[in-house]
């Protein structure tokens, strides 16, 4: 890989900008030291259930802001559907229930009075399979800009640039904008839709295993953005790697056939679990 | 025992072990039943191909005789359709703008209300609805076209009359509505297939970003379904243009072409409408059953075309869908 230190620093202020960009609209901007004070996410006795199937059931935890979580655990355990339901998600899958609470900002999503545009405006997601629109890379990255009433071409272009950036997927797609979504690999799809997300400018950014289909240089890269971003977004990922797991976040969560099993700093979990099931399974013994 | 069993039926066979090349009779029997299974499939693709294209062929060998004394020129441009003068005349303008006129005008009517059926169905109708839904209106498409007829000269007819003080109850008008009823289910029904088919995570790409419905179906799921919508659309036209009973009864069959053309008050008559109506009483041999087999050379090429275009359009409409 030739020149990619120079590369990279291009990336990381690029990201920063990004960030700085990021703090200003914010309205009634409080310090960040009053703003990761209280939890952002709160759920509490929260279940979710397809039909007679549970996904999740009784979950009750805090997320902080300005910090990154993990969660953890087997397949069909019930983190994407975890993740889903903080940004309602679910909606469109029939026969979906829920009991309990599941807070943004202490305003309870489930309520009928939530307004879905601007809670989904802020709480971001990158689903487990890329899904990007079939129109323009462009057209991808800019339709959340769009829908927020940004119109000014000079303004998209910068938006657009400056995401593809932050995900580590503009210098393979700047020579054609106008190329197609579909037309890339699976692994630029992927990034090409956390460029989406980052696009909207969201505060919570839920990514469910955003580097499953990435290489490892791509990988370090989101690891990257992901470090980059903590300091002003709250960022939930889900993630079969334990060891992207124990190097990005701050607090980890454990989760095993729909229940939370466990939820602690991330040292203790992987050092220290209090629960035998997690330190099977973080120890690789599970099953 | 029991997992001594699994390991077994789980591990390679080795006693089984067969080898990887064909043996000359096996090669022989391979050859033998791929021939004769391609062979009876291509016998029975080829006897309905034929069928057409005999019935393609059939029809206008008929129409040649007529066509080279009367003149293409003549038969595709003259208004006048007189076909039991004793001087006649077979001008078939009035008829192919009449089968166009009131396709085009029932599409007018169908097409907006068939995108817009479509979506209700595929996105906002609960679950629960949407089942039962679709099959009544896949039913629909099945009501015989002269219970149609019926109701737009028992019911619509008089009720124009009455209502807008129409001259007469069968008219353009009438007919565009029956046929835009009857080409709704079509319509609704390949569009609806189109726009679900998009399935749900592109959707929620659109939601996830703090769209709307209405955002996320204008912008992304609609341009994404164009082609099988356009495919709805053309295959809808092909049912208008191709319908005969309901147009017989309820389009007046004046032989004129609307004036002012919008005025869909007045009578008109189609090509399908002419050759069920007239076929019976054009003795064999004589130039107007010759006409009549011109007509429907014209006709034929046209739903040709159509089919065609159809065709393209939901091809692509299966590649979008499979992309995305
Ligand atoms: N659309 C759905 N309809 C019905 N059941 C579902 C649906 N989606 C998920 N489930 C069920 O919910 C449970 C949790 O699924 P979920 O997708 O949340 O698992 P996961 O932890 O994300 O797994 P993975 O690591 O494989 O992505 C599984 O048992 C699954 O079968
Ligand atoms: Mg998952």
């Amino acid at each position: 890989m030739p020149a990619t230190a120079a590369d990279n620093q291009a990336t990381k202020s690029d990201v920063r900008m990004m960030v700085t960009l990021n703090r200003q609209p914010t309205p009634n901007s409080k310090t960040p030291a009053a703003e990761c004070a209280c939890p952002v996410i709160r759920s509490s006795g929260f279940s979710l259930y397809y039909g007679a199937k549970i996904g999740v059931k009784d979950i009750t935890m805090e997320i902080y802001p300005c910090s990154v979580m993990a969660i953890i655990g087997p397949s069909g355990c019930g983190k994407s559907t975890f993740l889903r339901s903080i940004n309602r998600m679910n909606d469109l899958i029939p026969h979906v229930r829920t009991e309990g609470l599941l807070e943004v900002d202490g305003q309870n999503v489930y309520d009928k009075r939530t307004n879905l545009i601007n809670l989904r405006q802020q709480v971001g997601m990158v689903f487990q399979k890329p899904n990007p629109f079939p129109k323009s890379i462009f057209d991808n990255i800019a339709y959340g800009p769009r829908l927020q009433g940004i119109r000014r071409k000079e303004e998209l272009q910068h938006i657009v640039e400056q995401s593809l950036k932050a995900a580590a997927i503009w210098d393979e797609v700047k020579d054609d904008l106008r190329k197609s979504a579909l037309a890339l690999s699976g692994g630029q799809q992927q990034r090409l839709c956390i460029a989406r997300a980052l696009a909207t400018r969201p505060r919570v950014l839920l990514m469910d295993e955003p580097c499953s289909a990435l290489d490892p240089i791509a990988t370090g890269r989101i690891e990257d953005l992901i470090g980059q971003l903590q300091s002003t977004y709250t960022i939930v990922i889900v993630t079969h790697n334990m060891q992207q797991a124990a190097r990005v976040s701050e607090r980890a969560a454990f989760f095993c056939l729909g229940e939370l099993i466990e939820y602690d700093r991330t040292e203790k979990i992987f050092s220290n679990p209090t629960k035998k099931q997690t330190e099977d399974y973080v120890t690789g013994r599970f099953g | 025992m029991e997992s001594r069993s699994l390991t077994l039926t789980l591990g390679p066979s080795a006693d089984r072990r067969r080898p990887l090349a064909l043996t000359p009779g096996e090669d022989l029997v391979g050859f033998i039943s791929s021939h004769v299974g391609r062979a009876v499939l291509f016998l029975i693709t080829a006897t309905s191909v034929l069928a057409v294209l005999l019935i393609l062929l059939f029809v206008i060998l008929r129409s040649v005789p007529f066509l080279r004394d009367f003149g293409v020129g003549e038969f595709l441009t003259s208004r006048l359709w007189r076909p039991t003068a004793d001087e006649p005349v077979f001008g078939a303008l009035t008829l192919i703008v009449g089968s166009l006129y009131v396709s085009i005008a029932a599409l007018l009517f169908a097409v907006p209300v068939g995108i817009l059926a479509a979506v209700f169905l595929s996105d906002i109708l609960s679950w629960k609805i949407r089942n039962v839904a679709k099959p009544v209106v896949e039913i629909l498409a099945a009501i015989p076209s002269v219970a149609y007829g019926f109701f737009a000269v028992l019911v619509l007819a008089p009720w124009m009359q009455r209502r807008f003080g129409f001259s007469t109850g069968t008219n353009a008008l009438n007919a565009s509505i029956i046929l835009a009823v009857m080409a709704l289910p079509t319509i609704i029904s390949v569009a609806e297939d189109a726009i679900s088919a998009l399935g749900r995570e592109l959707r929620e790409a659109s939601y996830s970003l703090g769209a709307t419905r209405l955002e996320t179906m204008v912008k992304v799921v609609i341009p994404a379904a164009h082609s099988g919508i356009i495919a709805a659309v053309v295959l809808g036209m092909m049912r208008a243009i191709g319908e005969t009973m309901v147009v017989w009864m309820a389009s007046g069959n004046a032989t004129q072409i609307p004036h002012p053309w919008w005025d869909l008050s007045q009578s008109i008559r189609t090509m399908t409408a002419t050759i069920a109506g007239e076929m019976g009483e054009a003795p064999e041999g004589m130039p107007h059953r010759s006409a009549l087999f011109a007509v429907g050379v014209v006709l034929l090429l046209m739903t040709f075309m159509l089919n065609i275009v159809s065709e393209y359009f939901l091809s692509r409409a299966k590649k979008a869908a499979g992309k995305s």
